[in-house]
């Protein structure tokens, strides 16, 4: 290789504040990549990620040439991105770009031991050295976003993103497995923080969906098959024509869509066998209440009690451990319904913490005090204990650790509040989407913090209780939220994709169909020569097929073998 | 008709607004009031449940708005007047001078080296000091000195003057105006955030009077590795370790006499968060987390709390503590309560006292409202359309909120409603363009 073509690598190690200055000592690591193979520059950097470390990088591709860039700092999970946008702002493909985490992988873990995490520190260096000096620039292919979404889910979260959407010009398929829209709206009886009756509102939602030109609705309707990708997804669903009432001819519907909404709800926890439900006519769930308080079918209990938290917070290995979020509020909201309704009426509510969070709960809770609803708050450790004794008479025995006392309460209708839980669907349409769910069987999103809405599969987003137990206005909030990240790349009309990807050596490959077999995302098919293809977008490179493939025809695009193996042998400290 | 959008407020939701509008290809002003974007959430150390570090999350975010060509980021501004409607505001905005040329200045620091002039530092809760020539922190977007005129010794003495001196770039400008922009919007999001509960108003807490009761932002600056302490976890009167940390809930707020009734929603969780930290930083010590209900409502908040007890040993006590004293020789602490549990009286001693006070509405929403032609609710909070269907819509067409600003809620939510307002701003600019609003 002549001097011309010698690669000319920069090196800006961070001290990340003294997250890693104050155990790897930057300085000696700067110096040791200065001695490396191909550097042609290195320095130290406080906070390579400021707009001043950025500046830098910047200045220093301009002003040494350089034709790879290493930063030896924190995760590319979070800070690739950046470095990357430095580098094509100096005019450097951005796959011309490596990353060293000496952070997580060092300074964070080696706290203890700063003389043996700054050689662990120049060894990382070192490797991603050996690795950018092989770095080939990238062209990310670049696809047509289809300007139609895919709403999963007609309960309330799913018409107010189908709405959103189709305000902001977009055309919405709208599919709801149920024969009507509305949910679980459906099932209520008022809403709070509003006197509005569920079915009022759920009235409103209608009616906007309805009345929209760009929403399409496809009641009765599931999703069987999903192909594709951002901006292309082709959707199969399987749908229900009523003849007559019960009488549905079901059939296969093909539609194409840039990106896909879930809302698909949360189904709520049954609680059979627990506090003589399912034994006791009179012990029913707080939707059950919501149910007969709709159909006016309450009648006229004296006594009623709501216990909380069953089946929630179990605090136990493999138990449903956590808080549902709404079933406080729903048993204030319902205990005041009761109160206007059955004004003689004793309404106490069994509970451990009471979740009234935020503004307006707090004020809820305040007035259910004021309007004698009773609170008795029992400890975790000692629930309350109900007995159904003979004729169905049914009693309670609590101790208030508020009194420390231990209550026999007589109750003429017991309400159990009962978290939601991962709705039945969740499951199957984790798998045809392929985007994952959490340990609760919710769908999870690509981050917690602050992608709350984005699954980590490039144009499908969440809503709603899909994603966790929620109150109407979280739902709507989300809803939202996920029309707005949904309406991005349709508003653009295009993304890139990464181009890390499948390439195969024809020459090499046989045709054995091996990695055709093994491609999770259906990349790879076999053409009229026998040989393997690779379509650019579906890949996700994931670089099985490449460890795979019995003939090493397949290498990974900015993941290459000789890119890996220079990365190991300059680890065992070869070259 | 417009088509750009105005965004008041460069914290977390702020921040996302702007950036799902530019990346649409939608043209964004995000106004921030103090030199920096960023918000409370670049004051924070590390954030629950996932104990991500929360400025090396939010900084990505912060030079993406810097960087976005559809993002034009006026700092060190105020909104000023408002007029006009849905599709069509004039908005008057008012630039401060910084008296630093921001073309000019590389935020190389060479004047904050030299400033003779030391002020307790904001972005550090007081805890720290800055010098009358300022960047807020070191991530700060954009990264570009400001001068402190209250406290600089030019504006208030004439004399000194180093700053000039030193900057090898000739951007110090003592004699910048304040300036007047006038924008043209289609629409307004509001992302102003939240005050934090002066404590010492409740005397019998201590705080201001005991240097070893803190609120729990000064706690994030102490326990974070860039703070005034560079992370070591020390208590202020003697800098020693702590051996016990006791964190208070609802101060102030929950307060049904009081002027905050509501709940802040995040203390709860956040007091378990710092708890953990208290037990990294420090493993002999021992964290206790002093409640009324334990609010842990989000998603894998309740196991974090659960994880907090089991894996950490955080101990949390029932108890709305009644009063707070110090041994005026050690400086340590004993705290009086009411164990909810037993009835009992008792008495706990601490040698660091954290208090979670009541995070409440920005006194300036008042006027920004008024500019606005928008209501405020009961607590000063922005006030919702309607709080179950038009949760991010104000009492006026066009002009939308999210974050704290429109009530309690947590990072993960404020970016929610944030998106949310973005795509409400969206619609109005579709709907409004095409002339069929509905």
């Amino acid at each position: 290789m002549s001097d011309k073509h010698k690669p000319r690598i920069g090196v800006f190690v961070c001290h990340c504040g003294v997250n890693i200055g104050g155990v790897v000592n930057v300085p000696a690591v700067v110096e040791y990549a200065k001695a490396q193979p191909n550097v042609a520059y290195a320095e130290g950097n406080l906070y390579t990620c400021s707009s001043e470390g950025l500046y830098k990088i910047k200045e220093a591709i301009k002003k040494y040439d350089l034709d790879r860039v290493v930063v030896a700092s924190c995760t590319p999970r979070t800070h690739e991105p950046l470095f990357r946008a430095a580098c094509e702002e100096a005019n450097l493909n951005k796959y011309m770009f490596h990353m060293a985490n000496i952070r997580e992988q060092c300074s964070w873990v080696h706290a203890r031991e700063p003389e043996k995490a700054t050689e662990k520190a120049k060894e990382t260096v070192k490797m991603a050295i050996a690795k950018a000096a092989l770095l080939e620039p990238q062209t990310e292919p670049e696809i047509e976003v289809q300007p139609s979404a895919l709403v999963i889910g007609g309960g309330v979260s799913g018409m107010t993103a189908a709405i959103s959407l189709a305000n902001q010009g977009f055309n919405v398929s709208l599919v709801e497995k149920n024969k009507e829209l509305g949910g679980k709206l459906c099932e209520l009886y008022r809403l709070y923080p509003s006197d509005k009756l569920s079915s009022e509102v759920l009235g409103e939602y209608i009616q906007s969906v309805r009345s929209n030109p760009n929403i399409k609705i496809y009641t009765s309707s599931t999703v069987k098959r999903v192909d594709g990708f951002i901006g292309n997804f082709e959707v199969t669903l399987n749908r229900k024509i009523y003849t007559q009432i019960y009488l549905a001819q079901e059939h296969e519907e093909k539609l194409k869509a840039g990106t896909i909404v879930v809302a698909t709800g949360a189904d709520v926890f049954k609680p059979d066998g627990m506090h003589c439900y399912g034994e006791n006519r009179n012990v029913i769930t707080q939707l059950e209440l919501e149910k007969l308080m709709k159909e006016g079918k309450l009648g006229k209990p004296k006594n009623i009690l709501m216990i909380q938290c069953v089946g929630a917070r179990e605090g136990k290995v493999g138990g449903r451990n956590y808080c549902s979020r709404i079933c406080c509020t729903m048993a204030l909201k319902n205990a005041m319904i009761i109160k206007e309704m059955l004004p003689d009426s004793e309404v106490s509510i069994l509970y451990r913490d009471m979740q009234a969070y935020g503004k307006d709960f707090e004020e809820q809770y305040e007035k259910a005090r004021q309007n004698f609803v009773q609170f008795i708050r029992y400890d975790d450790d000692s629930p309350p204990e109900v007995r159904s004794g003979a004729n169905g008479k049914l009693s309670v025995k609590v101790h208030d650790i508020l009194v420390n006392y231990t209550l026999e309460l007589d109750a003429d209708l017991i309400v159990l509040s009962t978290p939601l839980v991962k709705s039945e669907d969740a499951a199957e349409l984790s798998k045809l989407l392929k985007v994952p769910l959490g340990a609760d069987g919710f769908f999870l999103e690509a981050h917690v913090k602050l992608r709350p809405v984005d699954f980590a599969t490039d144009g499908i987003f969440l809503c709603g209780t899909a994603h966790g137990p929620k109150t109407i206005p979280e739902s709507i909030i989300q809803a939202y939220a996920a029309a707005s990240r949904a309406g991005i790349p349709m508003a653009l009309g295009k993304v890139r994709t990464e181009a890390i990807t499948a390439r195969v050596d024809e020459t090499r490959c046989t045709g054995c169909g091996t990695c055709v077999k093994l491609c999770t995302y259906s990349a790879i098919r076999k053409d009229e020569h026998g040989v393997a293809r690779v379509n650019d977008v579906l890949c996700k490179g994931c670089g099985v097929c490449s460890a795979s493939c019995p003939e090493k025809a397949i290498d990974m695009r900015h993941f290459s073998d000789a890119q890996i193996i220079a990365e190991a042998t300059s680890a065992i400290g070869g070259s | 008709m417009s088509k750009s959008v105005l965004v008041v407020g460069g914290g977390i939701a702020g921040i996302q607004a702007s950036l799902d509008l530019a990346n649409r290809g939608t043209k964004v002003y995000l106004i921030e009031k103090t030199p920096s974007i960023g918000g409370r959430m670049a004051q924070l150390d590390k954030t629950f449940p996932t104990l991500d570090c929360s400025i090396c999350i939010l900084a990505p975010k912060m030079i993406e708005c810097l960087r976005h060509s559809n993002i034009s980021l006026l700092t060190y501004s105020e909104v000023q007047h408002v007029e006009g409607e849905e599709g069509n505001f004039t908005v008057k905005i008012l630039r401060k001078p910084r008296y630093v040329e921001f073309s000019k200045c590389t935020g190389c620091g060479t004047c904050m080296e030299k400033c003779p002039v030391k002020v307790p530092n904001e972005f550090d809760m007081g805890l720290g000091k800055r010098k009358a020539i300022y960047m807020p922190f070191k991530q700060a977007v954009p990264l570009v000195a400001t001068i402190d005129a209250e406290h600089c010794l030019y504006f208030s003495r004439k004399i000194c003057g180093v700053c000039q001196k030193v900057c090898p770039s000739n951007a110090i400008d003592y004699n910048q105006k304040p300036e007047e922009i006038d924008l043209n919007v289609a629409s307004i999001i509001l992302a102003t955030g939240f005050d934090i509960f002066d404590p010492s108003a409740i005397g019998e807490y201590g705080y201001g009077r005991f240097q070893n009761v803190l609120t729990s932002m000064e706690f994030e600056r102490i326990i974070c590795a860039s703070g005034p302490t560079g992370g070591h976890l020390v208590r202020p009167s003697d800098g020693k370790e702590p051996r016990s940390v006791v964190f208070v809930q609802c101060v102030g707020s929950r307060n049904l006499h009081g002027r905050f009734p509501f709940c802040s929603s995040v203390c709860c969780v956040y007091a378990t968060k710092e708890s953990i930290l208290v037990k990294e930083h420090s493993p002999q010590t021992q964290p206790y987390i002093m409640y009324i209900d334990m609010r842990a409502v989000g998603k894998g908040f309740q196991e974090f709390v659960d994880r907090a007890r089991e894996e950490y040993g955080v101990k949390y006590i029932k108890a709305h503590p009644g009063g707070i004293a110090e041994d005026p020789a050690t400086k340590n602490l004993q705290i009086h309560y009411e164990d909810t549990k037993s009835g009992e009286m008792k008495k706990l001693d601490a040698d660091l006292v954290v208090l979670c006070p009541a995070l409440i509405p920005k006194t300036e929403n008042k006027r920004l409202a008024e500019e606005m032609g928008i209501e405020l609710d009961d607590a000063s909070f922005f006030k919702a359309k309607d709080l179950l269907t038009a949760p991010m819509d104000t009492t006026s067409a066009g002009i939308y909120i999210c974050g704290y600003c429109q009530g309690p809620k947590d990072i993960p939510e404020s970016v929610a409603q944030a998106s949310g307002a973005a795509a409400r701003a969206a619609e109005t600019i579709a709907l409004t363009t095409k002339g069929r609003k509905q």
